[in-house]
């Protein structure tokens, strides 16, 4: 039973969600208000004046080709991101899952990643592929294969990607150990009783019963793509060689404060709040469904 | 059809030995039912039979052929799990078609035998539905059919009943009994519950800490118990057990003077003691009694008997052929 308080008056009740509430306005409200008052207009670059211009800079955006080649590299790039991590988690899940011994140091060891910001992991990622002074870029010409990603466009998005995949490879990996722990062993076992070898038991009975999990960590990998892989790019690449990188959060930042284009950067933050909404609305449509399942 | 054997099987988990060395031979057909109270191996014994568990040393025959290196699979078993172990995302169907599929049988072949199934288990209303929608009791059916369509040579159960209330439980067995029997099948039962054991064993294993104690009939064993942890164990009220020296002849090295309940009478003289409570049950009362020195007995009678109210002084007598003794290790002397 949920236990319900009563409150005698109006006033203790306003106080306590006060802080909640101007938290939410100060952070959400007040900014997500002034991006779609700001894409209305066309300020002059030093913010003296600024000219109402309806919905032009939507216009202006949907019919740009770079900003339509930013949605096809966003697709790209999230695609891969949650692939590489949600793939690498899988497996590794699946090794731990298996192991008796260690099980603790070796779980430890591969929840580290994730306390690492992702401008740091970033900062990691170049040292290693740096053009002239990264290790792995010199084995790589040992190989005979020269590494830039700082010319070549598929070599910089390979290297985002990897460097954004790293760090959630930990946080897919709980969630993954988590479902296949929740899976009760005589399931397995009245399975390979019935004579399902691994590979088939993994595909009859382990992923369809993990398919909760891997669903919730699709959603949460995608906004994190989305949304959260800002400090990866901007240390690695800054969105280039040219545009190569440019995913949809690099691109406001890059046309309101270096191309200090403040009207179009505000129409994409806009359009960026709309797909945060319909995530969200996605993600906890599902979550509710998990609470009654 | 097969037979099965164990011989010398023991285990260990690390350096700590589990299970001490157990030898039966299982005739073609047999219900064993391993019996014996939590953590005395039991179950990891069914598991090594079932290949669930390596065997640290001793050998599994299943119809001669020795299998201790075969895969659960390879070893033409069936086993039905205390939670059922269902496949929470598959059909009832879909549940018992599951090994027949994987062993790429027809599919017209598995809607028949699934259907054969269904039908001996009474499930044909509830085929298409999910586990989570069934009821405790047509779990159990469904676990017990997805054992029968793929007509394995042993079935092996790991406490099957004991997640249902106690009316369906009676229920169940009956069940199982019946099924074990028109199917024939050699079939090795695990369970804590010794009115199971006496029910629907055609032998049981008593087991204690890891060794077989006894391997017999179940009337046999209840009347002749071959260890003291035997005696207390199967039985219902246990058996009592009294200072040996309450026997005059006594055999030497004697502590342990056992007596059933049922096997206690009221006499007009012989052994004082107090009734301390009383349990009338239907269809028999039990005494609870103090001995003199302290020890406490019960008397099971008749509840048409006249019974003694609780506070009075009655005499216990018994028959001498009624009687066992135990020496200090607990065996039989």
């Amino acid at each position: 039973m949920e236990k319900r308080v009563t409150f005698k008056g109006i006033w203790l009740p306003l106080l306590l969600v006060l802080p909640q509430m101007l938290v939410t306005a100060v952070f959400f409200f007040y900014p997500a208000g002034q991006a779609i008052w700001q894409s209305l207009f066309i300020p002059d670059p030093f913010g003296l004046s600024m000219r109402y211009v309806g919905l032009g800079n939507f216009e202006y955006l949907l019919s740009n080709p770079y900003y339509r080649a930013s949605f096809v590299t966003t697709a790209v790039f999230s695609i891969l991101v949650t692939v590489l991590s949600m793939g690498v988690a899988l497996y590794l899940a699946v090794l731990a899952d298996r192991l008796i011994k260690g099980s603790g140091v070796y779980r430890t060891l591969l929840i580290w990643p994730y306390a690492v910001a992702p401008a740091v992991a970033g900062v990691l990622w170049l040292f290693m592929f740096n053009t002239r002074v990264g290790v792995v870029t010199w084995y790589l010409g040992v190989l005979g294969y020269d590494w830039n990603h700082v010319l070549n466009g598929e070599e910089a998005m390979g290297l985002v990607v990897v460097a954004s995949a790293w760090g959630r490879i930990s946080y897919n990996f709980l969630f993954f150990l988590a479902g296949l722990q929740a899976i009760p062993r005589s399931v397995i076992e009245a399975a390979a009783i019935d004579g399902a070898r691994f590979w088939t038991r993994f595909r009859t009975i382990v992923w369809p019963l993990l398919s909760p999990t891997t669903f919730f960590l699709l959603v949460v990998n995608i906004v994190y793509a989305f949304f959260e892989t800002f400090g990866v790019i901007h240390t690695i690449t800054s969105g280039g060689p040219q545009q190569a990188t440019t995913i949809l959060v690099y691109k406001v930042y890059a046309d309101g404060f270096v191309g200090q284009d403040l009207g179009s950067s505000a129409a994409q933050s806009v359009i960026l709040l709309l797909i945060v909404g319909a995530l969200t609305v996605l993600q906890f449509k599902y979550i509710e469904r998990r609470v009654h399942y | 059809m097969a037979t099965v054997s164990l011989k010398g099987i023991t285990k260990s988990f690390g350096k700590t030995e589990v299970i001490h060395g157990i030898d039966v031979d299982i005739r073609d057909g047999e219900f064993i039912v391993i019996v014996g109270p939590s953590g005395c191996g039991k179950s990891t014994l069914l598991r090594m039979v079932a290949g669930l568990e390596t065997v640290t040393s001793g050998e599994v025959q299943i119809g001669g052929a020795r299998v201790n290196d075969r895969e659960p699979m390879d070893r033409d078993i069936a086993m039905v799990f205390q939670n059922y172990a269902l496949y929470p995302h598959m059909s009832v169907y879909d549940n018992m078609a599951y090994g027949l599929k994987i062993a790429g049988t027809p599919k017209a072949e598995i809607a028949e035998r699934v259907a054969e199934a269904a039908t001996l288990l009474q499930l044909e209303d509830y085929l298409k539905r999910r586990p989570r929608e069934l009821s405790g009791g047509q779990r159990q059916r469904v676990a017990m059919g997805r054992a029968i369509v793929r007509k394995p040579s042993v079935f092996l159960f790991d406490e099957p009943l004991s997640n249902l209330d106690a009316k369906l439980r009676v229920q169940m067995r009956l069940e199982i009994k019946q099924l074990q029997r028109r199917l024939g099948v050699t079939s090795l039962y695990v369970t804590h519950d010794q009115v199971e054991a006496m029910t629907l064993a055609d032998r049981m294993i008593v087991m204690n800490a890891g060794r077989a104690d006894q391997i017999g009939a179940p009337l046999e064993v209840y009347a002749n118990p071959q260890t003291e942890f035997v005696a207390g164990f199967i039985g219902s009220p246990p058996m009592n057990f009294l200072p040996a020296d309450m026997a005059h002849d006594a055999p030497p090295g004697a502590v342990k003077l056992g007596i059933r309940p049922e096997h206690l009478t009221l006499a007009q003289t012989g052994t004082a003691a107090k009734v301390i409570y009383t349990e009338a049950l239907g269809a028999e009362t039990l005494l609870h009694v103090d001995l003199a020195n302290g020890t406490r007995a019960t008397v099971r009678q008749d509840a048409i008997a006249p019974h003694p109210k609780e506070g009075e002084t009655v005499h216990l007598a018994w028959d001498a052929g009624n009687r066992i003794f135990f020496d200090s290790e607990g065996q039989r002397c």
